[in-house]
């Protein structure tokens, strides 16, 4: 198969074979699972549990709510102990609302009806079961699953593009998950086809992946609508728009969508979950996670119960001294944690521990213009420019140069001589432009209240009005009565 | 009689084209941006500007007398909507950008008066009679015409939490760049 080149990219060292070797292990249940509201893209969901009821695991926590959202499961059997805020797994460390579940240690599945043959089934019934069972991106985009199946049965899909990159340094999850699930996730694949009602998909897979190349390709074999292909392991590979371009050529538009250019993208990790969900009925409720990092003792790929917290993963491997960063996801693009008392989420591909080795070092100088950040952006921005404005806070100005294109990717932030923090120059500039639409928003709203205010003050001062002129009119006919009599 | 009416008169209609004349003569023109600016405004008339309400502040800041920032309840997001609309551009990095103030109502301390509720120009305050009243944040600017008027001292301004809708990275510190 010909395969294109996307522009810029980066060799980080892999890191990999710190725990590629470690097979996928069941985490052992911990004392409490503690379970947040919203662990995907859109509106939070709504808890439906009450706190002392016993639950069994994947019974439904939480309703989705409204048209972007996804329902949440119990991980396990047990009971409800609180609906309260506890930390997010955000770098902020601020609070979500949080179901806390305390395992009963029988870990029994509720009971689901199950489909006789899936592909006898009408291909909206994929979605509708996919969007039952809670399923999001699991490569850390959370984006709800079935809204983005919904979404290709009515557009020009060409292509499902099952994306296999893990292009990351440390993450090996989806890598064990290819070696050792390839099945069930083939099968996924399939079912996620027919739900689309298109016969093609292509599996990207990233060349220094092997084993995860050849058990995939194996199991692929007799299925002609299915093709595996390797893509050169380059940073950013598994990002959507970079993965299009180098399976097939196409670019998706600025600030456009994968569905423009006719491909719908989906991770391994998802294409498994919805093997799960089909074929048995099974909500999203564990997924695999790999701890890894210098401050790591033994470095695995764990099966995880969603809720578990950061700290029982890193008590499980065991871990020497404190880390010096601690991360959820990647080290390029992954959430640098507050602490360890953080739960799993759905889109948790890894926990990281770093140690002072293995971070970057030298403090931040000015800006050379050596143009090296220019040469890597995967999307052909020119970081530099984009960071002076970012800077001086023209927000407009970063904006003509691209900003919302940024991928926050770190390719530029990494190659930088000047250890310049541009990644994180963007993020804070996002940010920015974030508030400025939402203060918009809260000026439009106080203006709408003014003006309801306002209508409302002068049909009062009417009905005062209205009201004296009857009194009036009333006394008036009682002085011509008692004038009359 | 008939006299007194027609002088009257006459002298009533040359004075209206007088009067006419003169409007068209020395007719000032209302620079069409006041209005526009004045949409701009959030239009809660609250004073946090310094000036009587919204319409003045925009005269205001058409004459060029007032800064473009002189709204607080209106933001960075006001500055820039105000720069595009009269082509000024403004250094927004150095206005004030402490969080966002709320008014909070001290359950303690609230005997349910309803006097903030009537002062209150977005409506923000809920609550009846004899009734511990409640803030809305999503409607409360943070002008403070509550406070001056809390008989009891049950409202404050407080500083707006954030959450994990309304956090922001914070720009880095760096010394040279
Ligand atoms: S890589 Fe760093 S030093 Fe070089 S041009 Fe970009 S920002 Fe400047
Ligand atoms: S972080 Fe943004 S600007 Fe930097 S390389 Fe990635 S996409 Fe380009
Ligand atoms: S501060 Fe803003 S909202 Fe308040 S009166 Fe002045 S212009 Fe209007
Ligand atoms: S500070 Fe008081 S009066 Fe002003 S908007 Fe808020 S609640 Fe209303």
């Amino acid at each position: 198969m010909k395969l294109f080149r996307f522009r810029g990219g980066i060799h980080p060292p892999s890191r990999k074979e710190l725990s590629a070797g470690s097979a996928i292990e069941t985490m052992p249940l911990p004392e409490r699972l503690y379970i947040p509201m919203q662990q995907h893209i859109g509106t939070p969901a709504e808890p439906a549990v009450k706190i002392g009821q016993h639950v069994l695991k994947g019974q439904l926590l939480a309703r989705a709510s409204g048209a972007l959202s996804a329902p949440i499961h119990a991980p396990t059997s047990g009971w409800i102990r609180a609906v309260t805020d506890f930390t997010a797994p955000h770098p902020s460390g601020l609070p979500i609302l949080t179901v806390v579940l305390e395992p009963d240690g029988k870990d029994e599945w509720d009971e689901f009806p199950l489909p006789k043959d899936p592909f006898e089934m009408p291909p909206e019934l994929i979605a509708e079961r996919v969007a039952a069972a809670g399923i999001v991106g699991m490569g850390g985009a959370t984006f709800p699953t079935a809204v983005k199946l919904g979404g290709a049965t009515n557009k020009h899909i060409h292509t499902l593009l099952i994306n296999g990159g893990e292009c990351e340094p440390y993450l090996t999850c989806d890598d064990r998950l290819m070696r050792e699930r390839a099945f069930e996730v083939i099968d996924g694949v399939l079912l996620i086809l027919h739900g689309i009602r298109w016969g093609r998909a292509i599996i990207a897979i990233e060349d220094n992946k092997h084993e995860a190349l050849e058990a995939m390709r194996a199991t692929a074999k007799g299925y002609g609508q299915l093709e595996v292909v390797a893509v050169p392991t380059l940073y950013p590979m598994g990002s959507e728009k970079q993965l299009i371009k180098t399976v097939t050529g196409l670019e998706v538009p600025a600030g456009g969508l994968a569905a423009q250019v006719g491909v719908l993208v989906q991770n391994v990790a998802t294409a498994y979950a919805v093997h799960e969900a089909i074929r048995y009925g099974r909500p999203l409720v564990r997924r695999i996670v790999t701890v890894s990092g210098g401050a790591v003792r033994d470095r695995r790929n764990l099966e995880v119960p969603i809720g578990t917290l950061v700290d029982d993963l890193l008590r499980h491997c065991g871990h020497d001294g404190e880390p010096e960063r601690l991360l959820m996801g990647g080290p390029m693009m992954g959430t640098v944690l507050p602490h360890a008392m953080v739960p799993i989420v759905k889109g948790s591909n890894g926990v990281l521990a770093l140690s002072k080795p293995e971070l970057p070092e030298g403090s931040a100088s000015p800006c050379i213009r050596c143009g090296s950040c220019v040469r890597v952006c995967p999307v052909g921005l020119m970081p530099l420019e984009l960071m002076k404005r970012a800077q001086n806070n023209d927000l407009d100005g970063a904006q003509d140069y691209g900003l919302s294109d940024c991928l926050s990717c770190g390719t530029c932030a990494y190659v930088c001589p000047a250890h310049l923090p541009l990644t994180h120059y963007f993020n804070y500039a996002k940010g920015e432009l974030a508030a400025r639409a939402q203060q918009k928003r809260k000026n439009d709203y106080t203006r709408q209240l003014v003006q309801a205010r306002q209508a409302r003050l002068e049909r009062e001062a009417q009905a005062k009005a209205a009201a004296a002129a009857k009194r009036k009119a009333e006394r008036a006919a009682k002085k011509a009565q008692e004038a009359e009599a | 009689m008939l006299a007194a009416v027609l002088s009257l008169t006459v002298l009533g209609l040359a004075l209206g084209w007088l009067l006419g004349l003169a409007a068209r003569r020395f007719r000032v023109d209302v620079d069409p941006r006041v209005a526009q600016v004045e949409a701009l405004m959030p239009g809660s008339q609250c004073g946090q500007c310094g000036f009587p309400g919204c319409s003045p502040a925009a005269l205001a800041v058409v004459n060029g007398e007032a800064p473009l920032t002189l709204c607080p309840p209106g933001g960075k997001a006001l500055v820039e909507a105000l720069g595009n609309t009269l082509g000024i551009s403004v250094d927004t990095s150095a206005m004030n950008d402490g969080d966002p103030q709320l008014a909070r109502v001290d359950e303690t301390i609230c005997i349910g008066c309803i006097k903030c509720l009537r002062t209150c120009p977005t409506d923000a305050i809920v609550g009846a009679p004899k009734q511990i009243h409640v803030v809305m944040e999503r409607a409360c600017t943070g002008c403070g015409a509550c406070i001056e008027i809390c008989p009891t001292g049950a409202l404050a301004l407080m500083e707006e939490e954030p959450t994990l809708r309304t956090w922001r990275w914070a720009k880095p510190q760096l010394v040279a760049a």
